[in-house]
């Protein structure tokens, strides 16, 4: 998704259709000197025919300094709300995040990126990983701090999710917006199935993080994801994901969170049209046992279920239901469901409006506006699919 | 996992990556579009396994990355891309994915074709984004000058010929006979086309300056306001008092736009619009590279006939 991504902010949510679009391109750094405009000098090359204008004068070398900046992005996250909510809601008007990216090759043999959050006064690393891109057998290796892989909306960063905000399960199960992420490692590898994109990842994380809180250095938290994807058409494809979590919730000394998730995708986009149309119908459930000290293990289920069109080039509308059961106290459960409208004045820039209807599980209802205006400058590279 | 990171068990792991293909193993190439394929085939004939990942008809800024692409350049011996960023939305992650040291950025397998080719519109002076989507490495799509198909077949010859040393000979003597072809062709064409030099045109995204600057047209305007961005009334309506003024008769259009405002703009200038292929695959019967140039001069000519544009 090109979104929001960087270059966009795309819905990515939906994620990826749009992935594509949001890279943006990066006007970045001078360019090196090996792609600047060449003719190539080669000897054996056939002739330039004699009508061929001179080619164009190479570009100056950039000053040395700048060639090996890495790539560097600033998206700011502005967000609106109206109308009555029991708990306060959304501030009125708020920058609710600004992101920068900084993103290059670190040497042959991996690459690094890092985001750095300014949220309400206080800065934060968002991610910051080395990925080992050159591994053999398959695999994968990020190091660092990063977001979990456990389903699908946890591995996306504000700006690719395709509402204004994070599903109910999101918030009472996965720990909202900051989720799982955490410090650890990353190993994922590819299993070969003739025909089908399988892919395993498992991670290791330290355990501090807005679900699983570690009492003492050994005890690790762990996530795990398998997604299998295919092509059944070159227009439409399905995706699904399998996922499960485990570590101390802090509550006592030896009190542990499990999480276990599904998630499907189906996605359509015509190839002659796919800058027009879209279509993407996403699920995710999410089961969490959690432990406590002071009562009895809390089962709670939750899950959402999103389908998105994209109306026209720069037109997209989606509708979500929500229906989670809360991690601390299962007899709780919050419904909802939100219509939203995105307008993309540009790959750069994105307007979205959502109306959102809760009902919390204490019996109080709201229905709120939300605004969201996202931008996007420099050269933000494009997230996976 | 700790063992994966030291420094020498990458280099390890590197060199085990790396290993020789086995002989007579046809070479693996995964081409972004499927203009790059086509020269890749006429160069590579039977000693390599061709497959490109966006299609010709569709828009190669916005292909998807999909995890399908992430298999097939896991399994690459050499990925050839266009560059200049065209494929900077979606190609970045999939090599990132692909878990194969051959086809990283700048490794033995990664091919940008866009290094010896001639390049127009590098920017000059200060850029930025209220220009539109621009390319500051210069326009991408380089690849419609038959000139470049010579230059891009050359450095596939050359790239493969490292690749498979064994078959340097093969890839020569078949970049020789594709050369010739095209050197047959171009005669063709240039002689088709030398009656309408300086024939003026209007596009739909800025897509064909190398085409235009081969075969002597001259682009006097596009759709687009800017490149990427979709077009708007008041754009649209100097667009029409302008292609009225210079008496445009041929309005191009990409495969993967829509033709709303093109129409709408012919039924205001009596231009006539053209859905020419700008790629390989773009339409069915174009199959080739030499195929591409043969096909969009075709309708092009025959448009001209009909318009009596000048």
């Amino acid at each position: 998704m090109r979104p929001f991504t960087g270059t966009t902010l795309v819905f990515i949510g939906a994620c990826f259709a749009l992935v594509p679009h949001l890279a943006l391109a990066a006007p970045g750094d001078a360019p090196t000197a090996d792609v600047t405009a060449t003719a190539a000098s080669d000897s054996t090359q056939p002739p330039a025919p004699t009508a061929e204008p001179p080619a164009p004068p190479p570009q100056a070398a950039p000053p040395s300094s700048k060639v090996f900046n890495p790539d560097i992005s600033a998206i700011g996250d502005f967000l609106g709300a109206v109308g009555k909510s029991p708990g306060g809601g959304e501030p009125s008007l708020e920058l609710h995040e600004a992101e920068v990216g900084l993103q290059a090759i670190v040497d042959p043999y991996a690459r690094a990126d890092f985001f750095l959050t300014f949220a309400n006064d206080v800065v934060g690393v968002e991610e910051g990983y080395v990925t080992f891109t050159t591994l053999p057998g398959g695999l994968l290796v990020k190091a660092g701090k990063m977001r979990d892989a456990f389903g699908k909306i946890d591995g996306m960063h504000n700006h690719v999710v395709p509402t204004t905000d994070r599903p109910i399960v999101s918030k009472n199960l996965l720990g909202g917006e900051d989720a799982l992420a955490d410090s650890g490692i990353s190993v994922s590898r590819l299993i070969p199935i003739p025909g089908v994109f399988m892919e395993a990842t498992g991670q290791v994380f330290r355990g501090e993080s807005e679900v699983f809180k570690a009492p003492t250095r050994g005890d690790l938290a762990y996530v795990g994801h398998l997604r299998l994807y295919r092509d059944l058409s070159e227009s439409s494809n399905v995706d699904l994901g399998g996922s499960v979590a485990y570590g101390h919730n802090g509550s006592g000394a030896d009190t542990t969170t499990r999480l276990f998730g599904a998630d499907a995708t189906f996605r359509y986009k015509p190839l002659r049209r796919a800058i027009y149309h879209h279509f993407l119908a996403r699920t995710e459930l999410v089961w969490s046992r959690r432990e406590a000290v002071d009562g009895p293990v809390q089962n709670a289920f939750g899950g959402y279920g999103y389908v998105e069109y994209q109306f026209s080039r720069r037109l997209f509308g989606g509708v979500r239901y929500d229906n989670s059961q809360r991690a601390e106290d299962a007899t709780l459960r919050d419904t909802g469901g939100s219509f939203v409208l995105t307008y993309w004045p540009s790959e750069f820039s994105q307007v979205r409006g959502q109306y959102r209807h809760t009902h919390f599980g204490e019996g109080r209802t709201a229905n709120e506006l939300l605004f969201q205006l996202q931008f996007s400058i420099g050269a933000h590279g494009a997230h996976p699919f | 996992m700790r063992r994966l990171m030291s420094l020498p068990c990458t280099l390890v792991a590197l060199l085990a990556a790396g290993a020789a293909r086995p002989a007579n193993a046809a070479v693996n190439v995964v081409a972004s579009t499927e203009d790059l394929a086509a020269l890749t085939r006429e160069v590579g004939g039977d000693k390599v396994k061709v497959e490109a990942i966006g299609r010709g008809y569709q828009d190669p800024h916005f292909v998807e990355a999909k995890p399908s692409f992430i298999l097939k350049l896991h399994a690459a011996d050499l990925l050839v891309l266009v560059g200049r960023e065209l494929e900077i939305g979606w190609l970045p992650p999939l090599i990132q994915q692909s878990r194969n040291a051959k086809v990283q950025v700048n490794a033995a397998g990664y091919l940008d074709a866009s290094l010896t080719a001639r390049i127009l519109e590098i920017p000059t002076g200060e850029i930025t984004r209220a220009m539109g989507d621009v390319h500051p490495l210069g326009n991408p799509h380089y690849w419609l000058d038959p000139e470049n198909g010579r230059r891009i077949a050359k450095a596939i010859e050359q790239r493969l010929a490292q690749l498979d040393p064994a078959d340097a000979a093969y890839f020569s003597a078949r970049y020789a006979d594709f050369d010739t072809r095209l050197a047959q062709a171009e005669k063709r064409w240039d002689a088709l086309m030398a009656p309408y030099k300086g024939l003026k045109v209007v596009t739909y995204h800025n897509s064909w300056p190398n085409f235009a600057e081969h075969f002597g047209l001259k682009v006097v305007g596009y759709v687009e306001p800017r490149p990427g961005i979709p077009p708007s009334p008041g754009h649209t309506i100097d667009l029409i008092q302008e292609m009225k003024r210079d008496n445009v008769k041929i309005l191009l259009v990409e495969p993967y736009f829509d033709l709303k405002t093109p129409n709408s703009v012919s039924r205001e200038t009596g231009a006539k619009v053209l859905v020419m292929s700008p790629s390989v695959g773009g339409v069915p019967e174009v199959t080739d590279y030499i195929k591409l140039f043969d096909y969009d001069l075709n309708m092009l000519i025959s448009a001209i006939k009909q318009t009596g544009a000048k």
